[in-house]
């Protein structure tokens, strides 16, 4: 598949034991677009992302996700990754006697028809090299997923990950959180050189500083588990300026986080 | 249930056995007092196992077996199981009976004794009066020791001279064939000071058998001798496993030993460890994969009573179905044993609802100056790491499989010999089918 992609989220509530944690969320991603989402701690964003990529504490209660007008929600975890859907955690989980390398192998051939599956010379030159592009050690690579990596070097991880799947629509969570001012140079040039008509993206941050890096069409603000407003880039540099408080005024909007069903 | 052990193997069946492979009298001496301590002893006392039940003492207790003059007479199953390059060291036992033996000149002209353990009684008859069933292996720990002393036929000896090192593993193989046997494997290795030596033992039998088998290793790892065991476990599902082995491993001696118990039917498992001499380092894995009604228990048992020993004890436990294991790890260490070093852990996955484990570390320390430690899990298969797998494209099963592999993963990848590691995750890979 090389068509750009094309993912649409419609109306979509999201819920984890019993409390609705999205309630109704509107938004499309297409090919070569890169989307910054941002918002007050608490707000949902984190909560979209697991739920698109089908986390299985996540419910959903209501809506619907597309990806190339296929129904996103009907499909395992899985097969939405091998569909090219990506998602770069906020929290990685670690793995316990698997190593980077042999786990990103399958992942690689996961994607690939039995009897095509990369051969170990090309893959172990892809993943030095691209390794390399993003400041990794060598010894990364024979290391235990995760296990015991730093908060910045889990990131770097997920991007490695990233760049080596090659997704058509990457969700982004806080993957510039835990990073160095040079290790987050270096991940949004990795994502960067990732930027094509066949990718898009969906990167949810905090920091106007990661979006000086990667630089994004459209910045929507979520707040009480909804994208309450949208803009363009300079949306973002305001929030970065005078915080949330005036968006939260603007539309009359108190408490910014979840209300609890009680 | 108090099983008349009189009625059911009498005086005369030991006698005959005894005869029928020309043994010197002490021999049958040792066994005739063992076989009146398995009347009067108990079975063992296996934490939270029930064996009550368990079938070990119905089966016909002597079956011959003709000998084989290729190993392309075995059934694949079994020949699978042992490499038969010309270089390799073999002796294959099919139920009571030795069947085929082979040892290259090159260990021969070392003065290594590979044989069944008849032909070595009637060859080495001080070595093995010496050592069979003295200070190793007790017969009168209880029911199933006794029994064992009193009915094994067969058996496989190794005998490595001093200074002596041999890279290729000594390969013995046991097989439990048919209906209604009872087959008792008895695997003996002196290793003197200062050699060095590799021992594989396989454990199999045919798919339908509902063979007893109640087997016995007894190791001498001398002073400065390097020994790396491994046994490897697959009995079908209607047998009954017993397999007691000890171990005295001497003044700065090295012990590996790994243990695949992957049977398929129910398992005592029992590895126990003398660091007699100062500054012996033993390390003793296992890995246990359970799955359908199995029941197991697995004892790792290392005793420092030497000074500056050490010791390390890694169990994994992966069950299935409704599967139950018992993962227990005994470190103890005597009054005198200063700086001794003994850690342990053992850890069970379970991949059902209805699958069982417990991990039961240990400590037994009566000196003060030593260091100890252990760890124990027992869990399942976290949904949150499964997602995380699954995110990247794997499917449920590859997830798991990776899961699964990277758990027993500190076990097998320490396995010394590729073709034993292959063999084991084959063997792993079929019982998670
Ligand atoms: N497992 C859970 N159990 C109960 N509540 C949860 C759980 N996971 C998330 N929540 C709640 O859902 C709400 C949204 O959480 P989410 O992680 O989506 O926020 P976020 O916008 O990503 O915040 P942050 O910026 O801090 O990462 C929060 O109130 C959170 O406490
Ligand atoms: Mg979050």
């Amino acid at each position: 598949m090389s068509t750009a992609p094309k993912l649409t989220i419609k109306d979509l509530h999201v819920a984890i034991e019993d409390t609705e944690i999205l309630k109704g969320v509107d938004l499309e991603v297409k090919g070569g677009e890169i989307h910054a989402i941002m918002g007050p701690n608490g707000t949902g964003k984190s909560t979209l992302a697991q739920a698109l990529m089908g986390h299985p504490r996540f419910e959903v209660t209501k809506g619907d996700v597309t990806l190339d007008e296929e129904d996103v929600l009907e499909m395992e975890v899985d097969e939405r990754a091998r569909k090219g859907l990506f998602l770069a955690m906020q929290y990685p989980s670690e793995i316990d006697g698997v190593t980077n390398s042999d786990f990103l192998r399958s992942a690689v051939n996961a994607s690939r028809e039995e009897g095509d599956e990369i051969s170990i010379m090309k893959f172990m030159k892809k993943m030095d090299k691209t390794m390399a592009q993003l400041n990794m050690d060598e010894s990364f690579a024979n290391r235990y997923l995760n296990q015991g990596f730093s908060g910045g070097e889990k990131k770097r991880n997920e991007i490695l990950q990233m760049m080596m799947l090659d997704p058509r629509i990457a969700i982004l969570d806080e993957i510039d959180s835990g990073l160095d001012i040079d290790a987050l140079k270096v991940v949004a040039d990795g994502v960067n050189s990732m930027r094509k008509p066949d990718t898009g993206f969906l990167i949810i941050t905090h920091y106007q500083r990661l979006l000086n890096y990667i630089k994004p069409d459209r910045v929507h603000v979520v707040m009480k588990g909804r994208i309450v407003k949208s803009g363009g880039p300079e949306l973002a540099e305001r929030l970065e300026a005078e915080g949330y408080d005036w968006v939260k005024e603007e539309l009359g909007i108190e408490d910014e986080t979840i209300e609890q069903k009680a | 249930m108090s099983v008349d052990t009189e009625q059911l193997f009498d005086r005369q069946i030991v006698t005959q056995l005894s005869q029928s492979q020309q043994e010197p009298e002490w021999m049958l001496e040792r066994r005739l007092s063992a076989l009146d301590s398995a009347s009067r002893l108990s079975l063992p006392k296996l934490e939270k196992t029930r064996i009550d039940h368990w079938n070990f003492t119905r089966f016909q207790p002597f079956t011959e077996e003709k000998e084989i003059a290729s190993p392309a007479e075995l059934p694949e199953e079994v020949r699978r199981m042992v490499s038969f390059e010309a270089e390799d060291s073999v002796v294959i036992q099919k139920n009571s009976s030795p069947v085929f033996a082979r040892l290259p000149e090159s260990p021969k002209n070392k003065g290594v004794i590979f044989t069944d353990l008849v032909t070595a009684t009637r060859e080495h008859e001080d070595l093995v009066r010496k050592y069979w069933m003295t200070e190793g292996y007790q017969a009168d720990e209880h029911k199933l020791a006794a029994l064992h002393a009193a009915l094994c036929s067969g058996g496989v000896f190794l005998y490595v001279p001093r200074n002596t090192e041999v890279d290729l593993p000594f390969q013995s193989l046991f097989w439990a064939s048919g209906k209604g046997v009872g087959t008792f494997p008895h695997l003996l290795v002196v290793a003197e000071t200062g050699s060095r030596v590799n021992v594989v033992a396989n454990y199999v039998s045919d798919n339908d058998s509902d063979a007893v088998i109640n087997g016995a290793v007894e190791a001498f790892v001398g002073d400065n001798a390097r020994v790396r065991i491994a046994t490897l476990h697959t009995q079908g599902t209607d047998t009954v496993e017993v397999a007691y082995r000890r171990t005295v491993v001497g003044r700065d001696a090295h012990l590996e030993w790994v243990v695949g118990d992957l049977n398929f039917g129910r398992t005592i498992s029992d590895n126990t460890t003398y660091m007699k001499g100062t500054g012996g380092n033993a390390e003793i894995k296992s890995i246990t994969v359970g799955g359908g009604e199995q029941r197991s228990n697995i004892t790792a048992t290392v005793h420092h009573q030497g000074t500056y020993t050490e010791s390390d004890i890694v169990s994994r436990g992966v069950m299935k179905d409704q599967a139950q294991t018992i993962l227990n790890g005994i470190t103890k260490i005597d009054k005198g044993a200063s700086k001794a070093n003994g850690v342990q852990a053992e850890k069970v996955l379970m991949l059902s609802r209805e699958a069982r484990g417990d991990a039961n570390p240990i400590l037994l320390i009566d000196e003060n100056d030593v260091q100890a430690g252990h760890a124990a899990s027992v869990g399942r298969v976290d949904p949150i790491q499964m997602f995380y797998l699954m995110s990247r494209g794997l499917t449920r099963r590859e997830a798991e499989r990776l899961i699964i592999f990277g758990f027993v993963g500190p076990v097998l990848d320490t396995i010394p010999f590729d073709s034993l590691r292959d063999r084991i995750t084959g063997v792993i890979e079929r019982k998670l089918k």
